[in-house]
């Protein structure tokens, strides 16, 4: 048990970084939800030590809000976007699940999505992320995303951080990033030292950014921050 | 009275008590009463472990047949408990392999199970038949292939919600080919596949098989091997609920549902393919219990399922429903008791479904039988809190979520106060309360005013002042778990109520405003209970004794101190001494109470010794508090 300082100590990263609370890009997305919503804005009349979080910084109250780490894990790893009309079980399991769904039968989540008029919809597509040369991986919402640059960014920041908390347990998902002093610099602009791919569901290896947003989002499983070297002297296509 | 019946006789009567209160009750009456009862009893319930030692149970209760027992405290589910810090079952396990040959079942919730303890309870005890692993953790299916492999008679298998490592399926394929004697069997918390082969064999000769909770690693389309196997079974849990969209699946699911007419409770459904759920419509009518909280469908597929359910009685659902599900849920099962709304994204800034309080207010008008409530929203207000109070006076477990601490009634900006206040008012019958949002001192004076059946009570972000811990301590009189974190409660209230503490399972205060000084005199104070400082930064001692501690766990118990506590976990002892203050005085209770007489009006003195400890706790209190 190192000694850090409390407020420190105060804030840990239960799930995966909340990239859905720190973007200055996705505010007109978000300025839909709460035109439609009911009033929660009121609510945050309160100074909150919890909820979404500062901007570039992954502080949650630990513990709160008191939904038990079974169920979390549950939850997150039933990833299911709306867009894809794949879906995976779990991302934990080896063996991937390609269900071609037959477009017009599959009417209940398309349809819901497409006619909800509650308001707009965010469901999550948490993804782990590792990144080479850091035992504990992470978590990003891809569909906290609309393109490539902000996705890019988003990993940039998170692995970035040199904060380093004692982890409660050892289950990745819940177990906060211990990182070394990384050299300063931006990731996935060709003048880091890394390169970002992904697992696509025939589990290859791929550069990320080849295809189309909506496409990748569609075939992505997982990311890994590779060293360059390692990634067969293919250069990075990020724009 | 007088007259002894012959002890068969008492025997034979006592027998007919299975309440461990009446069985407690019937104990004090006489010494022979006290050793004919010891020796009869045949379960054991212990609400914390570390409140007695397995010696001490053993010695008095000689032919124990079940145990149930719980360790770490509740906030251990939320990651306030550090790991590591204890309630590992092995010293029970290797005492009642030696004192109770005949042992039947075993049941633990939040407790450390290891493969050694696994593996010892398969050995120890030849007539096994049940284990409940609740929220348990330390062990892997090399563990359960152990029990699987061992325990002949099993007839129960449960690891609800417990953390186990998967290192294979393959535990299940040891269950022996005469072993038929499976009632139960949830393995839903488990990752890996399991031979399908083996699950089906294991189903088809268990004719007693009643529960069956799958993982999700089971895939749809080879559930219906497995119902028509057990066509008897009252509660299924399903794998993952998706599969290719085709007919042939689809009937073939349809028709095995059909066949299952005893089926009363569903769970799993990870995953739903909506279009899967109507396979399921021939069994809702006789669905009473439905967990849904996996479900990640939206509130018109969850609405045209849970309206088939007319005779449903408990229903655990995911935020998605919305408000208007909540309203059709209302409309459509009369005989709903119990209704959990989980969070779909607890930690989202904005609100992703259109769930409020209008949504439970709409269930408690509905649902005249609605007595327990666990509700995660993002906005609440007193006027719906009075409206759920007043329609449901019945109401026996009340737990409210809003997501954000310390968030006021959305539409007046006030505190929560009269909202909470008119539900322990109004519920007289109220066991369990969670309170959350923006309140004052003044809803721990109406919950020390009113609730006076409350048992266990949940508090975080709340409160101005000690007063407030005060109320809950000097009032509610039922009280056994009280959890608190995050509010302004320091060391006034806790040391005028220190009486109160011994009547109580147990107490848990993190992030909070008590003084290591305090714990000491707690510790000092009160020699039966275990007064627990558990501190990442260190040894109290080396800070300030003003300086707050980051937790304290209190708990009454006759087994003494810990002796398995980890280096973060300090006890604060009878004989530990004080440090002196910087005034040189020593805050001294007891001196104080020497004063007392002195200070009080003489006739406040005449009364009973218990009496006085609670009236002079009010007076310290009062003399205390500025």
């Amino acid at each position: 048990m190192s000694t850090l300082s409390r407020e420190v100590k105060n804030c840990v990263v239960v799930m995966s970084s909340e990239e859905s609370s720190s973007y200055p890009d996705d505010d007109s997305e978000l300025e839909l939800g709460l035109g439609l919503s009911l009033g929660g804005g009121k609510a945050k009349a309160a100074p909150p030590p919890a909820g979404g979080g500062g901007v570039g910084c992954d502080h949650q109250v630990v513990g709160w809000p008191p939904v038990r780490t079974y169920r979390m894990n549950s939850l997150a790893n039933q990833a299911k976007s709306p867009v894809t009309e794949d879906f995976f079980s779990t991302f934990d399991e080896c063996k991937s699940k390609n269900v071609a769904l037959d477009k017009n039968n599959y009417a209940g989540n398309r349809t819901n999505n497409t006619t909800n008029e509650k308001g707009f919809q965010k469901k999550s597509l948490f993804v782990k992320v590792n990144m080479d040369g850091i035992p504990i991986g992470r978590k990003v919402d891809l569909n906290a995303h609309t393109c490539y640059k902000s996705l890019a960014r988003a990993l940039d920041d998170m692995f970035r951080t040199n904060v380093a908390v004692g982890a409660r347990r050892s289950n990745v998902e819940e177990q906060i990033v211990v990182a070394a002093t990384r050299q300063p610099g931006r990731l996935l602009d060709g003048s880091s030292e890394f390169v970002l791919t992904y697992e696509d569901k025939d589990g290859d290896w791929m550069l990320v950014g080849d295809v189309p947003w909506e496409m990748f989002l569609s075939s992505v499983r997982r990311l890994r921050i590779m060293k360059k070297a390692e990634a067969n002297g293919l250069a990075p296509k990020i724009s | 009275m007088a007259y002894s019946f012959p002890e068969e006789v008492l025997e034979h009567v006592f027998w007919f008590l299975s309440s461990d209160k009446d069985r407690n009750a019937v104990s004090l009456v006489c010494k022979s009463w006290y050793e004919i009862e010891r020796w009869c009893r045949r379960r054991v319930f212990i609400g914390n472990c570390y409140s007695v030692t397995p010696e001490i149970v053993i010695r008095r209760f000689p032919e124990v047949r079940e145990l149930e027992m719980k360790g770490k405290p509740h906030f251990a589910d939320f990651n306030l408990v550090p790991e590591g810090w204890g309630a590992c079952v092995y010293p029970w396990v290797t005492a009642m392999s030696a004192a109770y040959p005949f042992l039947e079942e075993i049941k633990l919730k939040r407790m450390v199970v290891t493969d050694e303890s696994l593996e010892l309870i398969s050995k120890s005890f030849r007539n096994f038949k049940v284990l409940v692993l609740s929220s348990c953790e330390g062990f892997t299916t090399d563990g359960l292939a152990s029990i699987a492999a061992n325990c002949r008679n099993l007839r129960e298998l449960d690891l609800r919600e417990s953390e186990v490592e998967d290192l294979s399926g393959h535990w299940l394929s040891h269950f022996p080919d005469n072993c038929t004697s499976l009632v139960s069997l949830n393995m839903s918390c488990l990752g890996s596949e399991v031979s399908f082969s083996a699950l089906e064999r294991l189903v088809s000769r268990s004719p007693n098989l009643r529960t069956l909770r799958l993982n999700r690693a089971v895939p749809l389309e080879k559930l219906p091997n497995l119902l028509r196997r057990a066509p008897q079974l009252v509660e299924l849990g399903t794998g993952a609920y998706s599969a290719e969209i085709r007919s042939d699946i689809f009937s073939n699911l349809a028709e095995a549902f059909s066949v299952c007419k005893q089926l009363k409770g569903l769970s799993g459904f990870w995953d739903v393919v909506p279009a899967y759920l109507p396979a399921m419509y021939s069994v809702c009518s006789g669905i009473t219990s439905l967990n849904l909280s996996y479900a990640t469908i939206q509130s018109p597929d969850l609405v045209k399922l849970v309206s088939q359910c007319r005779n449903l009685q408990c229903l655990w659902v995911l935020d998605y429903i919305e408000d208007s599900g909540l309203e059709a849920l209302a409309a459509s099962c009369k005989d709903l008791q119990e209704l959990r709304v989980f969070p779909s994204d607890p930690f989202g800034a904005e609100p992703n479904v259109s769930l409020t309080e209008r949504g439970l207010v709409s269930v408690s008008e509905g649902c005249p039988k609605l007595q327990s409530v666990l509700y995660f929203c993002r906005q609440m207000s007193n006027a719906a809190l009075i409206a759920i109070a007043r329609n449901r006076p019945n109401m026996v477990r009340f737990r409210l979520c809003i997501l954000e601490p310390r968030a006021p009634d959305y539409l007046t900006l006030e505190p929560l106060d009269t909202g909470f206040g008119a539900i322990v008012e109004n519920c007289k019958e109220l066991r369990r309360l969670s309170m959350s949002g923006l309140l004052t001192d003044r809803v721990f004076k109406y919950i020390g005013t009113h609730a006076k059946k409350l048992e266990m009570l949940s508090i975080a972000f709340a409160g101005d002042s000690d007063l407030g811990l005060h109320h809950v301590l000097s009032g509610c009189e039922s009280l056994r778990k009280l959890e608190i974190r995050d509010c302004p409660f320091g060391d006034k209230a806790l040391l005028a109520n220190a009486a109160k503490l011994e009547t109580m399972r147990s107490l848990w205060m993190s992030s909070c405003s008590v003084s290591f000084g305090a714990c000491k005199l707690l510790g000092q104070k009160m020699p039966r209970l275990n007064v627990e400082v558990i501190d990442e930064r260190g040894p109290p001692d080396s800070r300030p004794e003003s300086c707050p501690v980051e937790r304290l766990y209190v708990y009454r118990t006759v087994a003494g101190r810990r002796v398995d506590m980890p280096g973060f976990v300090w006890t604060m002892d009878e004989d530990s001494t004080l440090s002196a203050s910087e005034s040189g005085n020593k805050p001294n209770v007891w001196g104080l109470r020497a004063l007392m007489p002195s200070i009080l009006h003489l006739a406040e003195l005449i009364v009973a010794i218990n009496i006085l400890m609670n009236k002079e706790a009010k007076l310290l209190f009062s003399l205390f508090h500025v």
